[in-house]
């Protein structure tokens, strides 16, 4: 005999059968699969890291080349030398500052709780960077990344990267001709924090001027690069007790 | 004795052309426009929408004669985004890099009217394997459409093709660029999609004239 699958009963059952499946089958491989994602993160946020103060394997004409996930777990704990969280001003030794989540401490911070700034301090060839987490938003989503500087404020190299900016567009803060163009720059401008903006009528393509606090725009991503400015100013903002140290020692 | 019937083959091929779910049945534009500014986008896109496609073809198609008919559209929008969750898990664990690039479009999968298009039209009404292959060809049909408009918009617009410059460096002014060519803004966003979409169109209807509606 042929069911009948107009039947109200029949549609709940169907609904009922239908949502416990698949929720099990997702349950099932959300689970299954955590600890790999957890780990692929986990390297991708060292990698971020290791990128911003100059550690990759870019050559003068390729694109973003990333210190391999195999070995970078080992590259990290080379060149990092220390990490550390910013609780109230107080800098705290923590190992495992790289996993903090960025936003949700930005988020305590602005709902008056406390936060835990994450702060990085490598070194290569005898020089040292101190690398500081950002996160902001862009056009469609979350935009973050990694600023490392010297201790006189000028940019070593940046990381960004952005949740769902449009490709081809804002998704373009990633790639390398507009990362590179922070190289160089002073976050500093007559002893006062300026940070660096993106700028539309910045009229140096070739990013020649370092003391001009700019870089060039994207075209058609203005949001993204609008966010990415705030979202440096911020920066400056949270870890300003922190550079100041650094700047006065 | 050959692998596909004639019947089967045009299943693949006829969305390739004088049936594109793009150029024809006007489908599928949102992600057209929303991720054809790289080549490379396109491509993941296109590959994605593949996989399921044919795979939600085939489910819908097994639960075609116990679907109660109310509630069918529900059903096939939770098979898409069922088969986008899976395929976002299973590249972030395996691929990490393609589901960084995917990133934003695996989302806009469950938002591709061809898919729920062809889950209503196809799959409700015929077999798993006649359905599979129509899955396949309209996702290859729609995918094809999305890497011309990618490969031009990509090479208009920023000059490169998958990233790489292939019309010289526009900043230094080498290759065309020193005789006086400049990329295109406008081909960067979405709006050019439209065009060039719009140009296959006239291109297609041109070349055959059967597709063009009377008034």
């Amino acid at each position: 005999m042929a069911m009948n699958t107009e039947k109200n009963s029949y549609t709940v059952i169907f609904s009922i059968v239908m949502v416990m499946v698949v929720g099990s089958v997702l349950a099932f491989l959300a689970s299954a699969l955590r600890p790999r994602i957890d780990e692929n993160e986990r390297f991708e946020k060292q990698q971020n890291i290791l990128y911003a103060m100059g550690i990759n394997e870019n050559t003068p004409d390729s694109g973003v080349n990333f210190i391999p996930t195999d070995v970078v777990e080992g590259e990290f704990g080379k060149y990092i030398k220390e990490q550390y969280v910013l609780v109230n001003g107080e800098m705290v030794a923590d190992d495992q500052a790289f996993l903090v989540d960025m936003k949700k401490q930005l988020s305590n911070l602005k709902d008056g709780g406390e936060a835990r700034l994450p702060i990085f301090i490598g070194e290569k060839e005898g020089k040292k960077s101190y690398i500081l987490p950002m996160h902001g938003k862009g056009l469609w989503d979350a935009i973050w990344g990694f600023m490392a500087v010297d201790e006189h404020m000028v940019i070593q190299g940046v990381y960004f990267d952005h949740k769902a900016e449009t490709a081809g567009l804002g998704a373009n803060i990633k790639m390398r001709f507009f990362m590179d163009d922070f190289q160089g720059e002073s976050l500093l401008n007559g002893g006062s924090y300026e940070g660096v903006v993106v700028s539309k009528t910045n009229n140096d393509p070739l990013n020649q001027d370092k003391e001009d606090n700019t870089v060039d725009a994207i075209a058609g991503a203005t949001i993204t690069g609008n966010g990415v400015s705030a979202m440096i100013k911020e920066t400056l903002k949270v870890y300003r007790p922190y550079l100041d140290n650094i700047r006065t020692n | 004795m050959a692998l596909l019937s004639k019947k089967d083959a045009n299943l693949i091929l006829d969305p390739l052309a004088d049936n594109n779910p793009i150029t024809i049945q006007v489908l599928g534009i949102c992600s057209a426009l929303a991720i054809t500014a790289e080549l490379k986008a396109s491509i993941v896109m296109s590959i994605s929408v593949i996989f399921v496609m044919g795979i939600g073809n085939v489910v819908i198609s097994l639960l075609r004669n116990v679907i109660p008919s109310k509630i069918r559209i529900i059903v096939q929008l939770i098979v898409v985004a069922t088969l986008v969750i899976v395929v976002d898990q299973v590249l972030k664990a395996y691929a990490y890099d393609l589901s960084k690039t995917l990133s934003v479009f695996v989302g806009l999968i469950i938002t591709n009217c061809i898919i729920m298009g062809r889950f209503e039209a196809f799959a409700l009404g015929n077999g798993v394997w006649r359905s599979f292959l129509d899955g396949i060809g309209n996702a290859l049909g729609y995918g094809v459409i999305l890497i011309i408009v990618g490969f031009f918009r990509e090479l208009l617009g920023s000059g490169t093709l998958f990233g790489i410059p292939v019309l010289g460096d526009p900043i230094a002014k080498t290759g065309l660029y020193s005789i006086g060519y400049e990329n295109n803004g406008f081909m960067i966003i979405p709006p050019a999609a439209l065009i060039v979409v719009g140009v296959i169109i006239w291109v297609q209807r041109s070349r055959n004239r059967a597709l063009i509606e009377e008034a």
